[in-house]
């Protein structure tokens, strides 16, 4: 108790960042022995990806429709409505659509990797498979890193193309727009690889960092259903946090 | 192994919807969608001032695109602008006596070249030049004349002067 608790604190957290940087590595590494296993990667990519599709389909219209309405009223103070494809499609493929999906992604997907793995370590089944001479890193880690890193873009692009929908279902169908100025204003001013592309880009990192936090949880999780709990909810909380933080630093260096 | 199979079937899917919402989006709302694919033709004109124009602009005729500019470039002996205008080979008649001109769309909208059909018999061939080319109109410079020419805007900073250089020696003074 000789120690002053701050640096402490301190220390716990950056042994926790460390952690995950060497547990990144250690997927890494057994990347190449996960090929063996790319079955259950393609099972990983239908669980996270494939079913998480309802949500992000779903959730994306709304974020359209809701920004198509926001934005219409906003730029209708200036007299600028013909910008409201532009705009909604520029903040869409550079923050919203990456960023959203991402949060989304943690809530359906990460967790039910955290409590999975999780509860394979409260009943030993991971080192059952070291018993057996399978590597979990390989058969368990690996796959559902790659699932989430091949996922969350392909989410991320549905993601845009519902939200592009809303917002042409509520600037068009519904407030009256003009259905060419929508497009043709759009398509004048967004730019494939400044903006599509950075935004892709950018979901592949979340989409690491999302399974990466997730898998590391559950790996490192606390053998009890306490620990599994516990683990769930950092896996939330922490992967929100790094997404919005990486999310500034991608921006500032990708702009 | 019938249910692997469908997983698998389900994940192919699912891979496929997201690469074909990526081709959608970077082919139907980008300026990738106003790309004329088929072949085109350059052309080239002098602009002593390109204004704001930049690469990719659109090149119109009566208000409709019909290319984009291809490059901009300063000329080292002329010192003016040399820019390269690639048009779609559908509008190959266009005749060699028409003018460029820079235009803005809107008041502060982007920049893009208009071309003001002429009524010569020939035709602009490949890698013709314009003859007849007007520079951007530049909002600076008008609002510049405009202010020159009237208001007395230089008299209340002729004011300010004398008091801000006697502020920090009496602050206390008060007009």
């Amino acid at each position: 108790m000789s120690t002053p608790r701050p640096w402490a604190g301190i220390g716990d957290a950056l042994a926790r960042v460390g952690a995950h940087g060497l547990f990144l590595l250690q997927i890494l590494a057994a990347l190449p022995a996960s090929l063996r296993h790319y079955r259950e990667t393609v099972r990983q990519i239908w669980f996270t990806g494939a079913m998480s599709l309802v949500i992000i389909m779903t959730c994306g219209l709304f974020v359209g429709m809701v920004l198509g309405l926001q934005l219409y009223y906003v730029l209708s103070i200036f007299g600028g409505t013909a910008a409201l494809g532009t705009v909604v499609s520029l903040s869409l493929y550079r923050e919203l659509g990456p960023v959203v999906t991402a949060l989304l992604f943690a809530g359906r997907a990460g967790t039910s990797i955290t409590a999975e793995i999780g509860l394979m370590r409260a009943t030993d089944q991971l080192a059952a498979m070291e018993m057996m001479a399978v590597d979990p890193l390989a058969y368990v880690a690996a796959p559902r890193f790659i699932a989430g890193v091949v996922a969350m873009p392909l989410l991320a692009c549905v993601f845009n193309a519902l939200g592009i929908f809303g917002a042409h279902l509520v600037g068009v169908s519904w407030l009256g727009l003009d259905n060419g100025t929508f497009w043709s204003n759009m398509t004048s001013s967004v730019d494939v690889w400044k903006d599509v592309v950075n935004g892709v880009w950018k979901s592949v990192v979340f989409g690491a960092v999302v399974a990466l936090i997730a898998v590391f949880q559950g790996y490192t999780t606390a053998p009890t259903s306490e620990g599994v709990a516990y683990a769930t909810t950092r896996t939330v909380v922490f992967s929100s946090i790094v997404v919005l933080a990486v999310d500034f630093v991608m921006t500032a260096f990708l702009m | 192994m019938a249910q692997r199979r469908s997983y698998q079937i389900g994940s192919g899917l699912f891979i496929l919807l997201g690469f074909a919402a990526l081709a959608y989006l970077a082919t139907q709302t980008t300026s990738i969608a106003n790309f004329s694919q088929g072949p085109s033709y350059l052309l080239k004109a002098r602009f002593t001032n390109v204004g704001q124009l930049k690469l990719r602009a659109p090149v119109k005729i009566a208000g409709v695109r019909i290319g984009s500019v291809e490059s901009i470039e300063v000329d080292p002996q002329r010192l003016d602008a040399k820019v390269t205008l690639s048009v779609d080979r559908r509008f190959r008649d266009i005749p060699d006596d028409s003018s460029a001109a820079i235009f803005t769309s809107g008041l502060l909208g982007d920049q893009y070249i208009g071309i003001q059909p002429g009524g010569s018999p020939d035709m602009f061939k490949d890698g013709d030049e314009f003859v007849l080319t007007q520079s951007s109109m530049q909002l600076e410079d008008l609002i510049g004349k405009f202010l020159v020419n009237g208001s007395p805007a230089s008299k209340p900073a002729a004011n300010d002067e004398p008091a801000a250089q006697a502020q920090p020696a009496s602050p206390p003074k008060k007009s």
